[in-house]
Formats: C-alpha cells, sequence, structure tokens
C-alpha cells in the first residue's frame, strides 16, 4: 500500500499512474489527482486518499547541465543529483535531512536545509520549472506568480514535469565539522548566533525529553581533503517497534556523552554530516505498524520556542533525532513556503493515538499562541483554523490550486 | 568503448547506459521513438557519453545494415511481453519477431563484423527456462532467443568475441506495470548494475538478481506430472 513516511494517516488511491516519459504525461480521467514522488513527506501531503497518484519515479533523467545549471526532470532525487555533481565539485544549493527526495517534492514543500540562514530555502535557487495542468503545459519563473503559487505549492498547481536548479560549486566531498555541547537553550542562542555568521550550516541535536535542554551544536563548512564516502547502508527489515520513552532516554543519553567526548572539528564525508538517518533503510520500520508523526513548528521568538521545547519535555515521549536550528531572515520564494525568521524544532512520536494526537494539540496552541507555523511537509494533524492563521498568503494561493489536483492534506485544512 | 544499445528507452538499457556514459563511452542508441529517445540521449550526454540516436523500428530487416558496424559493445535490449491471453496469430508472430526473429538475424549479421574482444550481452529473461500458461509466447520467444545466444556464442568464441545471456527475474519497469508487485522484483536500477557488472566480468550466462539462477533450476527439474498441475 502506498503511504507516507510517518504511515499515518493510511490512505486508499483508486488509480496510481507510473510515469516513465515527460513529453507523454497527461493526466488521467479519474480525479483528484496528485504527483507522488519519493513518498517521504511524513503527514498527508503526499497521500490522495480515494483519488489517483501519478507516480514520478520513472521522471528521472537529466535534460542538460551547463555552468551549475541543471535541468532535470522533476522525478530525479537530490541523492541522483548529488552522486553526479559531486565529482564535479558541485552542490546543491538546499539539501533537507534526507537525500532520497525528489526535485518535484523539495520544489512542492519549498525545502530548507542546515544553511538556511545564509542560502535560505530550495525555490531560491530555481531557474525555471514547467508544469502540467488540466489548461496544458506551463513554464514559470522566478517574479511569476505561478512560480510562487507553485514553490511551497504542495504538488496542488500541477505536475511539475522538469526544472532547472543552479548549483553551488564546493571544493570536493568533505565537510569540516565542529561539535560543540550545550547545557541549555541560552547557550544554544549565543552558539547560534556566534556560528551564523561564520558557518555555511549550524544545526543542533537536542536531548528532548532533558529539561535542561542540553544538546550537540554542530557548525560546518564545505572543505577540501579526502574523505572515504559512506559504508553500504543497513537497513531495517521488518516492522520493528523499538522507539519509547525508556529507549529514547537511553539513546539520547548515550548520545549525548559520546558526543561530549568527541567534541571538536572533524573533516568527514557529507552524507553523513547532512544525512545521518538515510545510512539506515527503512528507519521508520523502527516505530511500528501504527508509525509515528512528527511534529515540525517554527516560532519566532525565544520565549516562545522555551515554553513550546519545555511542553515537549515534559510529554515523556519523543524521537532519538531531534533537531533545532535557527532560521535566517532570506524571505521565502513561495506563497506557502514554511521558513520564516525564527527557531525551528522537529520532534517525532510514535503513533498511540488520542493520547499522542492530545500532545499535538497542546504543542500546536503554543506555537499559535507564539506566532509560529507548522511545516505542512511534516503535518498530519493541525487543524484548519491553525494553517490559515499561520500561512496568510492562503487566500493569494488558492486561485492557482489546479481544478484536477487535490491531496489529503489539502481537503483536511480547506474544510 | 563503442557501445551499440538496441531498445535503448528500455529501462534495463537505460539503468546499464547511464554507467556507461559516466565513464565517457560512445554510445549509439536505437529505439523506435525519437521522442523517448531524445530523452534518454539528453540524459546520457549530460551524464558524459558521446552520443548518436538512431530512430528505427527493430522489427524491419531492411535497416539492419546500417547497424552493422565494429562495435567493442552490443546490448540488445528491445522487446515486447505481449498479451498472454492473445489468440490473434499476427500479435503472437509479432511478439517472435520482436523478441527472437529479429535479434537472430540482426546478432548474426552483427556478430560477422565485431573485432575480436567484443561483446554482445542479451536480455533474455527467466521466462526462457520453463515455458508458463502465464507467458507461453514470451518464454518461448526468450528459450529460443537463449539457444540461438548458446549457438553464437559458440560460433563467435573462436574470432574472440563474447556473447553474454542476461537472464533477469521479474523487474519493476514499464514493461511490467500492470503486473502485481511482490518482494520477487528488482529495480532496472539494480538490475542494469549487474549486467555491467556481467560484461565487465566474461560471464556467459547471469541471471539477475543472482539467485535467480538456483530458483529457476529447482522449477526445471520439476518432472512434468507436477509442473503441469501448477498456478504459478
Amino acid at each position: 500500500m502506498t503511504e507516507s513516511w510517518g504511515r499515518y494517516p493510511a490512505a486508499t488511491h483508486a488509480l496510481e499512474v507510473p510515469l516513465s516519459w515527460r513529453a507523454e504525461a497527461s493526466l488521467p480521467a479519474a480525479r483528484p489527482v496528485l504527483a507522488y514522488g519519493q513518498g517521504r513527506s511524513y503527514g498527508d501531503a503526499c497521500l490522495n486518499d480515494g483519488g489517483a497518484l501519478l507516480r514520478t519515479a520513472g521522471l528521472d533523467r537529466f535534460i542538460d547541465f551547463k555552468d551549475g545549471i541543471l535541468r532535470c526532470e522533476g522525478g530525479v532525487t537530490l541523492q541522483q543529483i548529488l552522486d553526479f555533481a559531486v565529482p564535479r565539485g558541485w552542490f546543491l544549493p538546499v539539501v533537507p535531512g534526507t537525500r532520497f527526495v525528489s526535485v518535484g517534492g523539495a520544489i512542492a514543500n519549498d525545502i530548507h536545509g542546515k544553511n538556511h540562514h545564509r542560502a535560505g530555502t530550495f525555490g531560491r535557487h530555481l531557474r525555471r520549472l514547467e508544469l502540467l495542468r488540466t489548461s496544458g503545459r506551463a513554464e514559470c519563473a522566478p517574479g511569476d506568480p505561478l512560480f510562487a503559487a507553485t514553490v511551497g505549492g504542495l504538488g496542488l498547481t500541477g505536475l511539475i514535469t522538469w526544472a532547472e536548479i543552479a548549483l553551488m560549486p564546493v571544493p570536493g566531498p568533505a565537510v569540516q565539522v565542529e561539535a560543540i555541547p550545550f547545557a541549555g537553550l541560552d547557550h544554544f542562542f549565543a552558539l547560534s548566533d556566534e556560528s551564523d555568521a561564520r558557518s555555511a550550516y549550524t544545526v543542533a541535536w537536542l536531548d528532548v525529553l532533558a529539561a535542561s535542554h542540553r544538546g550537540i551544536f554542530y557548525r560546518g563548512d564545505h572543505a577540501e581533503g579526502a574523505v572515504r564516502p559512506a559504508r553500504a547502508r543497513a537497513s531495517v527489515p521488518v516492522d520493528l517497534p523499538l522507539v519509547n520513552g525508556l529507549t529514547v532516554r537511553a539513546f539520547n543519553a548515550a548520545y549525548y556523552a559520546a558526543q561530549r567526548l568527541a567534541a571538536g572539528t572533524r573533516l568527514v564525508h557529507y552524507q553523513p554530516f547532512f544525512f545521518p538517518l538515510d545510512s539506515l533503510g527503512h528507519w521508520n520500520r523502527l516505530y511500528g505498524k501504527r508509525g509515528f508523526l512528527q511534529f515540525q513548528c517554527v516560532v519566532p521568538t525565544r520565549d516562545g520556542i522555551r515554553a513550546v521545547l519545555d511542553a515537549a519535555a515534559r510529554l515523556r515521549a519523543g524521537s532519538p533525532i531531534t533537531v533545532l536550528k535557527k532560521f535566517g531572515d532570506l524571505p521565502s520564494p513561495g506563497m506557502l513556503s514554511f521558513p520564516r525568521p525564527g527557531f525551528t524544532v522537529a520532534i517525532d512520536l510514535a503513533n498511540r493515538g488520542a493520547e499522542t494526537f492530545a500532545h499535538f494539540e497542546r504543542l500546536e496552541k503554543l506555537v499559535r499562541v507564539a506566532g509560529g507555523a507548522l511545516y505542512p511537509a511534516k503535518d498530519a494533524r493541525m487543524s484548519a483554523a491553525t494553517f490559515a492563521h499561520s500561512y496568510p498568503r492562503l487566500e493569494e494561493f488558492a486561485p492557482f490550486v489546479d481544478p484536477a489536483f487535490s491531496s489529503s492534506f489539502w481537503r483536511r485544512v480547506r474544510r | 568503448m563503442k557501445i551499440l544499445v538496441l531498445g535503448a528507452t528500455s529501462a534495463i538499457a537505460q539503468a546499464a547506459a547511464r554507467l556507461w556514459a559516466a565513464r565517457g563511452d560512445e554510445l549509439v542508441l536505437v529505439a523506435r521513438s525519437g521522442e523517448r529517445l531524445a530523452a534518454v540521449a539528453d540524459d546520457l550526454r549530460t551524464r558524459g557519453g558521446t552520443i548518436e540516436t538512431l530512430v528505427q523500428d527493430l522489427d524491419d530487416a531492411s535497416l539492419y545494415p546500417r547497424l552493422v558496424r565494429p562495435f567493442d559493445l552490443v546490448l540488445l535490449a528491445h522487446g515486447v511481453l505481449g498479451d498472454p491471453a492473445e489468440t490473434d496469430p499476427a500479435a503472437i508472430a509479432r511478439v517472435l519477431r520482436t523478441n527472437l526473429v529479429g535479434p537472430a538475424q540482426l546478432l548474426t549479421l552483427l556478430g560477422e563484423q565485431l573485432p575480436k574482444g567484443a561483446c554482445i550481452a542479451a536480455l533474455s529473461s527467466v521466462a526462457g527456462d520453463r515455458g508458463r500458461a502465464k507467458n507461453g509466447i514470451y518464454g518461448a520467444s526468450k528459450a529460443g532467443l537463449d539457444a540461438f545466444l548458446s549457438a553464437l556464442r559458440q560460433k563467435l568464441s573462436q574470432r574472440g568475441v563474447r556473447v553474454l545471456t542476461v537472464k533477469p527475474g521479474f523487474v519493476d519497469t514499464p514493461m511490467t506495470a500492470a503486473l502485481p508487485k511482490s518482494p520477487l522484483f528488482a529495480s532496472a536500477e539494480s538490475v542494469g548494475r549487474g549486467l555491467v557488472r556481467a560484461v565487465a566480468s566474461g560471464a556467459d550466462v547471469v541471471y539477475l538478481p543472482f539467485w535467480w539462477r538456483f530458483v529457476m533450476f529447482l522449477i526445471r527439474v520439476l518432472p512434468e506430472r507436477i509442473f503441469k498441475k501448477l498456478s504459478f
């Protein structure tokens, strides 16, 4: 069954159309339709319960590469681009926490990365793209309203057949990374301010269950030097529900201790630095059949993020991998882009039904009070009211939604 | 290396050709659809290959002479699955024409012209190992191809030209889009990688993934009186 990365909620699709050729792609008669790339959205943004999915994994061809500008089909994954570009001395301008997402998905969710304070979102580095819409094919570029609707537009403005991305030059596959333990949020704020001024990449791992909000701050830059690529990937072969309060507490304590000992500066391959979880295939199976939900918010103020993290620590649930980052103030190009100035945190919670939903509601309320927003790419629970409240350009966006397109997420938040 | 790819828009051929293009090989791509072939050519050119395209229907034997050149490697990847429920004689003949008759005619001509050290790699299928009710004509075409390749291997080995029979199991490609998927399916990428490895290794017959060799051995040794009652 086709599911999202968090495996919640379940969806049944009436039709799934594998696309292989961008010139031949057309919309099926079934309605509504939605593009589905790698299924790495966590909640229901990539699902279309009762409707049709256009599977884009077969649209995985490069079209042209010249002077650092890559034109490729919408189903190409960031992994395919990096495998191609890094040996040639180029890198993606923005990468998220996994390289197993498609270009179409990266655009539709206007993804961000550890260099948001320098580079802004993925959409800022696009030159052009083509959409397949009910009315036919349409090209658009920065400055066009259709472009601003499509970037971060959750796939609702049509199928992204190809896009042009400006890559950035790098000296090689190495990243110089420094790990600095911090004992609390004030220390994190100070490290962020200081590091964002001098490092291209900054992010923090947080022991989400610790009331002290201790963690490890990482700052890195592309560097020269020989590093070995990652070892062969392991994979979780079956559902193996190992993540619970006890194992998370044990993992976090061990991780914090180990990273404290390893604190300092190292030269590493880009894969473990940007994509630590990619080394464990199907890690979502560690949450069992019921899956998990991720709560990712952005909150504009220090007090606001402190309130969210205090509440999260009290939940006594939570994930081994919780990341915290300060967004920069470069404007996001999409009408529905998530990144905006403030602090973003992403917390995974095993799905235990009503109890977990109540946790979400509590955290969602704190985010609203603090004037923040939740990330649709990760979301499965936010209310229509919260969505409307935190995405002020929603009514400007709505007319660009293609009449044939919809998603489970869209129907949920537009009730 | 100068490589001829017959059926260059097939998923397995694309996966293999990407690896060859990335190492800078010279590829001559042949396929029926000009639009699809152009998309594949752009991709392979971007990845580093030197690309020439020929739009032609490989069922048309009159065009074979223009393909006969001294290539270092020939990948024969075109083929059709056909509809197993088909009873129309012309449709049945077309499957045999595309999968068996054409390849036998073309590879016979090509084999004469290939230089010492060259290799012919042809995509057959585990379906050729034993005929099944579910794909009888396809299986027959691939069984015939296997026999032809075996003969060609014997003939050309005296001149130092290799023939590699590639037998994939179930592969997740547009050709099998209508079939229900199971854990037995492999990706076109992994089969393409295996194919490139087999070409380099000097193998004669390769199953992809490798474990199909054991599965097909067991299926081949089943007595007919048992096999005929099975429904897989």
